[in-house]
């Protein structure tokens, strides 16, 4: 990219350009001899909602304080990771994942780096990124949830598998979100995608919408307005959201109720693994290498389940109560290779709309 | 050739004021737009496009719904505009506010309260888009037509109406056209907010029927090709440019000096009919435009799936103690996303006050340049926010200038999308300015500045105060420009209710929904504020 060129046309031409060039000798340097920082920056998508306080015993081991930027959805947060490439807007980024892994990747946004303590993760996720340019932080599942009092009340079987879901007893129950708008709805194409392969997926979708499934914008709108199990009291019993939805449900409701309302259908799970990774460009590798260390550490790993709702990826994290009685963690869930995913995503979701919208 | 205006005030003056508008304009939405566009559009990019046929569905679509929906917010804001700006009656500052306030509000959090009353037939549609448009940009019609309208002398409908005209046709050779800059500029605003609508059209339309923003969005943030994000960006903003610089100039075609009145002309409707038909459309305005927002509070309520408690607003306002048993209850600083919100609406209303006033000023004051700084002041309007963010971040990446994460860039991005209503709200009043005062000012042997000063800057004290009650308010609410700019510290107002919108768990979306209620009351004790100090400022003027 020949960018201080084009900064001619920018607002402050004169002084970028001189500042640019004379920035270009810092930013081919690397880590060694590297001075601490006094803070890092973590830039993470806007729902990383992590108490700051997390960071204290980081910033009293290492004397880095952590600052945390917010910078979009994950998608917007990696369109600006890739505009930025070399001259990034912190230090560590925090929730790439893997519908997104082959992109970040390919474009040169991270640098590699082994963390310490790689061993002690789920060896299946660390295996996702050989090269090690991202570390695996947290992991969860997108699957359907279902009313438990709906289908009880009716008499009806729950729906086993995503076939299931084209019989004419399940006709008109379920909600979705548009894969080419929500990350949950594009999960859950790539299960359907998983299920019924790469030529098959397309006679699944036009079966599921005859069978009058209804694809609303956005998760918000499917789980609340839709689906019977929340406190929206919609029409529909079933939704794409998340396996650690349960236990959200038992946890912010007013009386806490004894058992979730809700729960999951277990074979229709999607896999999916979140990553952080040090930004190509930053100043402060090293420190910023420490800062992914202490992300997968035991301490780091155990606020996860009640903050972002997802697992540790660490294995002797220890897992809240809510959890282990109410979330649900599929043997074998559903998976697409990340490639195959940067390769066709773009042309699934082209189709999906054409099969399932017009 | 005329000779020379001695009333024109000087030069140097008149660039002084436009200025901080071309400035702002200029460092902060043009640089950020142009960069992104020579950084990322390729010719491969400009193919993509133009071979891309479901693209032009897109367009098609995103014209036809924003020319409808304009008309329609035209005709229905016509009744509440004439109402609120012809009669004087008891809660007539309160229903100005409460009209307001759909406009103002993200339309993430109004969408769904607008959903919840909508019937499920419409649900999905275009007609639920349309609908929902007209309730969203009514505030433009009522607040910019009826600013106008209240002033009109009403001499000229009475003779009109002793000459044997009908009251409707009175209306239609008299007033509208007299009212037809007011209602030019309100039809610019409207096109420009439904032609790049994102968050109703996703809400309620569902996503059979995208428009280009949504396009744009998707583009750029889902499949990471910027490049073409920015050639439909760059396509959207050159369509809206030209739609504006036709609007700018039907207005200035239409524009007549008026014996405009900054003076009270409402009156009292007279018993019987009258005063039964003010009364019916004040009510029915009314209730169409709160029972959406009732059912924010309604869902306020709604902590579980059974019934209603108040547990989310102990949980907001009440501090941590419903907090406490739940380790993880507290993602969202409830309380103080309102303090960060307030702080940054009171910097956005400052900066639009300044820079919306002396571009007013300088617009009425130049010819041709005033046309280009009027529609200059809009384009900010018509272009996608993730071409905004993304432009921003890529032109001031570089020290002194790296300003990706400050603070006050999110201000300064409210200010850019609410100054252009202080100038609405100013522009028909200054133009309006009978020339006949300041040739009387002349010779009466004024200066040019001094007669500005008496005359002009005087007449506008009112417009400014509505615009800056507008401008408060809008960065309250503003989501679409915040989402895009990088942030550090706490979420604002509307961030944090997304926020709580889009997680698991009965008390978070209450929560979500406690705020959206603080937000909208918010919203209207500003509006309703401001109402008051307009009528004391005017009473101090004529003291």
């Amino acid at each position: 990219m020949n960018r201080p060129m084009h900064r001619n046309l920018g607002a402050f031409a004169l002084a970028c350009t001189a500042l640019a060039v004379s920035s270009c000798s810092s930013d081919g340097s690397t880590s060694s001899g590297e001075t601490a920082p006094k803070s890092l920056t973590l830039v993470a998508y806007d729902s990383f909602a992590i108490d700051p306080t997390s960071f204290d015993s980081f910033t009293a081991a290492t004397g880095i304080a952590v600052k945390i930027v917010t910078a979009g959805d994950t998608g917007t947060m990696l369109s600006k990771a890739e505009l930025t490439a070399g001259n990034p807007e912190g230090d560590v980024m925090w929730g790439v994942d893997n519908t997104l892994l082959a992109r970040a990747i390919g474009s040169d946004v991270f640098v590699p780096y082994e963390a310490a303590g790689l061993d002690q993760l789920s060896p299946a996720a660390v295996a996702l990124v050989p090269g090690h340019q991202l570390t695996p932080v947290d992991e969860g599942d997108v699957c359907i949830n279902y009313d438990i009092a709906w289908f009880v009340d009716k008499g009806l079987a729950v729906p086993a598998t995503l076939d299931d879901l084209l019989e004419p007893e399940y006709a008109d129950l379920l909600v979705v979100q548009n894969p080419a708008t929500s990350s949950p709805g594009l999960a859950f194409l790539l299960a359907t995608i998983a299920h019924s392969g790469a030529d098959g997926w397309q006679a699944y979708w036009a079966s599921l919408r005859a069978n009058g499934v209804l694809v609303v914008d956005g998760w918000d709108q499917a789980y609340y307005e839709s689906f019977s199990g929340s406190s929206g009291n919609g029409p529909r019993p079933l939704v794409v959201s998340y396996g650690s939805s349960p236990p959200a449900e038992v946890i912010f409701a007013d009386p806490r109720p004894e058992t979730a309302p809700t729960a999951v259908i277990e074979s229709t799970c999607l896999h999916q693994v979140e990553f952080a990774g040090v930004l190509a460009g930053t100043q402060y590798a090293k420190a910023a290498g420490q800062l992914i260390d202490f992300l997968i550490s035991k301490e780091f790993q155990e606020i996860l389940p009640l903050t972002l709702f997802v697992y540790p990826t660490r294995t002797d994290a220890a897992l809240p109560a809510e959890f282990v009685d109410f979330a649900t963690r599929p043997a074998e869930p559903l998976t697409v290779e990340a490639a195959d995913i940067e390769a066709n995503s773009k042309d699934w979701i082209v189709e999906w709309t054409r099969i399932v919208l017009r | 050739m005329k000779g020379r205006n001695p009333n024109r005030l000087p030069r140097w003056l008149v660039a002084a004021f436009a200025a901080p508008a071309v400035g702002l304009i200029g460092v902060f939405f043009l640089a950020p737009v142009i960069t992104l566009a020579f950084e990322s559009v390729s010719s491969h990019a400009v193919r993509t496009v133009m071979s891309d046929t479901a693209l032009r569905r897109i367009v098609w679509f995103t014209a036809w719904q924003a020319a409808l929906s304009t008309a329609l917010t035209l005709l229905v804001g016509l009744v509440p505009a004439w109402l609120l700006a012809r009669y004087e009656f008891r809660g007539r500052r309160a229903v100005s506010a409460i009209v307001t306030v759909p406009f103002v509000l993200p339309t993430v959090v109004v969408g769904a309260a607008f959903l919840a009353v909508l019937p499920d037939s419409l649900d999905q549609s275009v007609w639920a888009i349309l609908l929902a448009h007209v309730f969203f940009n009514i505030a433009v019609v009522v607040r910019g037509v009826g600013g106008m309208w209240e002033q009109l002398p009403l001499d000229l409908v009475a003779a009109a109406r002793t000459l044997g005209a009908s009251p409707l046709r009175a209306m239609r050779e008299v007033t509208l056209p007299l009212l037809a800059p007011a209602l030019y500029a309100a039809a610019s605003v409207v096109l420009l907010f439904t032609f790049t609508s994102f968050g109703v059209v996703r809400i309620l339309g569902g996503p059979t029927n995208p428009t280009l923003e949504v396009e744009i969005w998707q583009r750029a943030t889902r499949f990471g090709d910027v490049g073409v994000a920015a050639v439909l960006s760059i396509a959207q903003l050159v369509a809206l440019g030209i739609a504006v610089a036709w609007f700018s100039r039907v207005q200035r075609r239409h524009r007549r000096a008026l014996g405009l009145r900054p003076l009270n002309q409402r009156r009292a409707a007279r018993p019987g009919r009258e005063r039964a038909g003010v009364r019916a459309i004040a009510l029915v305005t009314v209730v169409l435009i709160c029972l959406p927002l009732l059912s924010l509070v309604e869902r306020s309520l709604r902590v579980n799936s059974e019934g209603y408690s108040i547990a989310a607003w102990r949980a907001v306002f009440g501090g941590s103690q419903v907090v406490a048993s739940r380790p993880s209850a507290a993602p969202v600083d409830a309380l103080g996303s309102l303090a960060v919100s307030l702080r940054f609406a009171i910097v956005a209303m400052l900066i639009c006050v300044v820079v919306g006033a002396t571009a007013s000023f300088a617009i009425a004051a130049l010819g041709r340049g005033g046309r280009l700084l009027d529609a200059g002041v809009m384009l900010p309007l018509g272009t996608s926010a993730v071409t905004i963010g993304l432009g921003l971040l890529i032109t001031f990446d570089h020290a002194p200038f790296d300003w990706r994460s400050e603070p006050w860039m999110i201000p300064l991005g409210h200010a850019l999308v609410a100054t252009p209503f202080v100038v609405r709200s100013m522009l028909p009043v200054i133009r309006a300015i009978d020339p006949q005062l300041r040739h009387a000012a002349a010779g009466l042997g004024a200066s040019p500045i001094r007669a500005w000063r008496e005359i002009d800057l005087r007449i506008a004290g009112r417009p400014i105060i509505a615009g800056a009650g507008f401008a408060l308010a809008i960065s309250l609410g503003e989501f679409g420009a915040t989402t895009f700019l990088t942030r550090q510290g706490r979420a604002t107002l509307p961030i944090a209710i997304e926020q709580l919108l889009n997680r698991p768990g009965a008390l978070l979306h209450a929560q979500g929904y406690v705020l959206a209620t603080v937000l909208a009351t918010l919203t209207f004790a500003v509006v309703a504020v401001v109402e008051v100090a307009q009528r004391s400022g005017r009473a101090v003027n004529h003291a």
